[in-house]
């Protein structure tokens, strides 16, 4: 076996080596201690992960089952293509991990106001669900374009008591919906928890996102011994901030396992027309740490075009900069054509209609399930797509 | 000694900073802007350099950076503007004021140099507090710019004392708990925070105040209880206000630029 023996990061600083870290202003300063503090002492206490097992358990429905595709699986060759269901989560997706996790953090901080961004909508509705369950008022930002794709979560969001906010500056998707939940926090740094949807942001959200999203890789690495007795080869997830492939990979890490995140390659890398960050962006500062983000060559943040709206981020999360550069991950893309592909091939062959987000780390697998023998692949199947029945029959009208 | 420092040393009113975006409405305006809000009496000129994602401005100041970004003005042009405004005035210090980004994207070495030869005097980084910024503060600082910092109504004292010493030129006190074009509600916290500052602060580093001042009665009462004034998105509302008369434009910022400037006392 392979020996990898990777750091624990991020440092007390927030760093992962040169990415990461606090790159705020002054105000926010206070509230992001504040938030460590809180989280390296509650979160961390028995009595807090106790409650926080019970809820995932008895209302989200924890752990989620691995399911083995065989239809699928047979048809591309000699490899096995297993799914983790994160789908199968209450609200649809691994959102909810983190959002739980949080809620009950900031209740125990006696915050009375949440505020999310979001992009897909599903860590809106998913902060709207904890919100409704823990009686905290909830305030979700979500970019113009967005919310007219993604119309269904909006609807389920309102139904839950949140106020959804649209945000129609700049780009109107989920890069202005960061920046205006972040002027929000300024504003009501007293009274307001933020809470980030991925594993993107100023320290300490991407490590406590990523904490509380690893319980995918943990269940994940168990259940593929005590159900299959069988180890994981190659590791898949889409990539938007990062928050369900850390999820997953994480545990992961020091592992000899081949490990793949998979980004949105919207018309395709050579038009300039996606959200693939890892793939050609360079590093600089955005929404308060160091990564790879796309830009221009005066540092202006470049938009992006994703068909899923939740992948649709010119930014990533600071941890997948550094597994980047150290090799430890390989980063692909995958085309809006190449995923819906995917979507329905899934659809069809298994009876699971996965998140537009979703396909892009099916796509991939499928991709290499064809050339690749006798491979365990376990793909993060991080949403369903009931959210996406509107862009899907948009699409087909324009396609038949 | 470099100017802001002469220029706090040797004003006779406390000091007056007017902040405007570069580019907005066009870079030959900006720089007519430029020279008469001097004439009517600002002592620092802090110019805002576009950025696609400004988390700590209103929508006043988003506005105004989302028209200059329209006409593609970048730090390059930024630099042009400092350069011509420079060949005419020697005094007037000028502040760059943005995000960290476009800096990173030219990097820090090329970035110090330039603003040395263009005439900049100090820079203010909105998302690079002292702990992320100790590398760019120092290659600042071989070019005689200084970094200028924010402390905020959520400063704690162990964090001002780190920013204090971090600081050059003069401390940027954030008045409220909110982004740029809020309303200033309580200036008694504002000064007792200001005493604290000056507590802390050996090296008798300024402090000036900005956000949320927009009319004399507050001009003058900050005025009294710290070094400076800051005022900002009121000049970008004369800006927007006026975007189809430029001559107005002008005229309103001198006459307001003016007003404001009576209001502020004597050190
Ligand atoms: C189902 C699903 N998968 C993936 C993502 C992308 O986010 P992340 O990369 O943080 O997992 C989203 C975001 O909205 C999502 O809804």
């Amino acid at each position: 076996m392979k020996k990898i023996n990777l750091p624990k990061l991020p440092n007390k600083d927030g760093h992962f080596d040169e990415y990461g870290g606090m790159f705020v202003s002054e105000t926010l300063m206070y509230p992001l201690k504040e938030l460590l503090k809180a989280y390296t002492t509650i979160a961390k206490s028995a009595k807090f992960r106790q409650m926080l097992t019970k809820e995932l358990t008895m209302y989200v429905g924890r752990p989620t089952p691995i399911y083995y595709a065989s239809r699928i699986s047979k048809e591309l060759g000699s490899s096995h293509i297993y799914l983790k269901r994160e789908d199968l989560n209450h609200t649809g997706a691994h959102k909810i991990n983190n959002a739980m996790g949080q809620v009950l953090l900031a209740k125990a901080m006696k915050k009375t106001r949440i505020i999310a961004e979001t992009g897909a909508g599903q860590h809106g509705v998913a902060t709207a669900t904890a919100c409704a369950k823990y009686n905290i008022k909830c305030v979700v930002y979500m970019g113009e374009e967005d919310i007219e794709r993604q119309k269904i979560n909006v609807y389920r969001m309102k139904l839950l008591g949140a106020e959804v906010i649209p945000v129609t500056s700049g780009s109107k998707t989920l890069k202005d919906a960061l920046n205006e939940a972040l002027r929000d926090w300024v504003s009501n740094v007293d009274d307001t928890h933020y809470i980030i949807g991925s594993v993107a942001g100023p320290h300490p959200y991407p490590m406590i996102v990523r904490d509380f999203q690893s319980i995918i890789g943990h269940e994940s690495k168990k259940q593929m011994m005590s159900v299959y007795k069988k180890k994981a080869d190659i590791l898949i997830a889409c990539v938007g901030g990062g928050s369900n492939a850390i999820g997953l990979f994480h545990p992961f890490l020091n592992d000899d396992v081949e490990i793949v995140g998979v980004e949105a390659g919207g018309y395709g890398l050579s038009t300039g027309k996606h959200a693939a960050p890892l793939n050609k962006g360079k590093p600089g500062v955005l929404h308060g740490n160091r990564t790879y983000i796309m830009e221009d060559e005066n540092g202006q943040i470049q938009s992006t075009h994703s068909i899923s709206a939740g992948l649709d981020y010119p930014g990533v999360g600071p941890e997948h900069s550094w597994l980047k550069d150290n090799k430890r991950v390989q980063y692909v893309s995958v085309t809006d054509k190449e995923a819906l592909k995917a979507f329905y091939y899934l659809t069809e062959k298994e009876g699971i209609i996965p998140a537009l987000e979703t396909a892009h780390a099916l796509a991939y697998a499928f991709k290499i399930a064809k050339k690749r023998k006798n491979k365990n692949i376990l793909i993060n199947l991080s949403g369903r797509g009931d959210k996406d029945i509107d862009t899907i029959t948009k699409m087909t009208q324009m396609t038949l | 000694m470099n100017r802001i420092e002469k220029t706090f040393r040797n004003n006779k009113k406390k000091v007056f900073i007017a902040y405007v975006v570069c580019g907005d409405p066009d870079i030959s305006t900006t720089i007519k802007i430029m020279n008469i809000l001097v004439n009517s009496g600002v002592d620092l000129i802090e110019l805002g350099v576009p950025f696609t994602d400004p988390i700590a401005d209103g929508p006043v100041i988003q506005k105004s950076i989302e028209r200059a970004l329209k006409k593609n003005i970048n730090l390059n042009d930024v630099f042009n503007v400092c350069t011509k405004f420079r060949k005419k005035n020697k005094i007037t210090p000028l502040v760059l004021m943005g995000y960290l980004n476009p800096i990173e994207n030219i990097g820090y070495k090329k970035f110090s140099k330039t603003a040395a030869q263009s005439g900049v005097d100090g820079v203010l980084v909105v998302d690079s507090p002292p702990e992320e910024s100790s590398v760019l503060s120092s290659v600042l600082q071989e070019n005689n710019i200084c970094n200028i910092h924010l402390a905020s109504p959520t400063t704690n004292k162990s964090r001002l004392e780190a920013i204090v010493k971090a600081s050059k030129g003069y401390l940027y006190y954030v008045s409220l708990k909110g982004i740029t074009g809020s309303k200033i509600s309580n200036i008694k916290s504002v000064e007792r925070s200001i005493d604290m500052i000056k507590k802390i602060n050996k090296n008798d580093l300024p402090v000036v105040v900005g956000f949320g001042i927009k009319d004399k009665q507050t001009a003058k009462k900050i005025s009294q209880i710290s070094d400076g004034v800051i005022i900002g998105s009121s000049f970008v509302k004369i800006i927007e206000e006026n975007l189809h008369n430029k001559h107005r434009m002008v005229d309103n910022i001198n006459k307001y630029a003016k007003k404001i400037k009576t209001s502020i006392v004597n050190k």
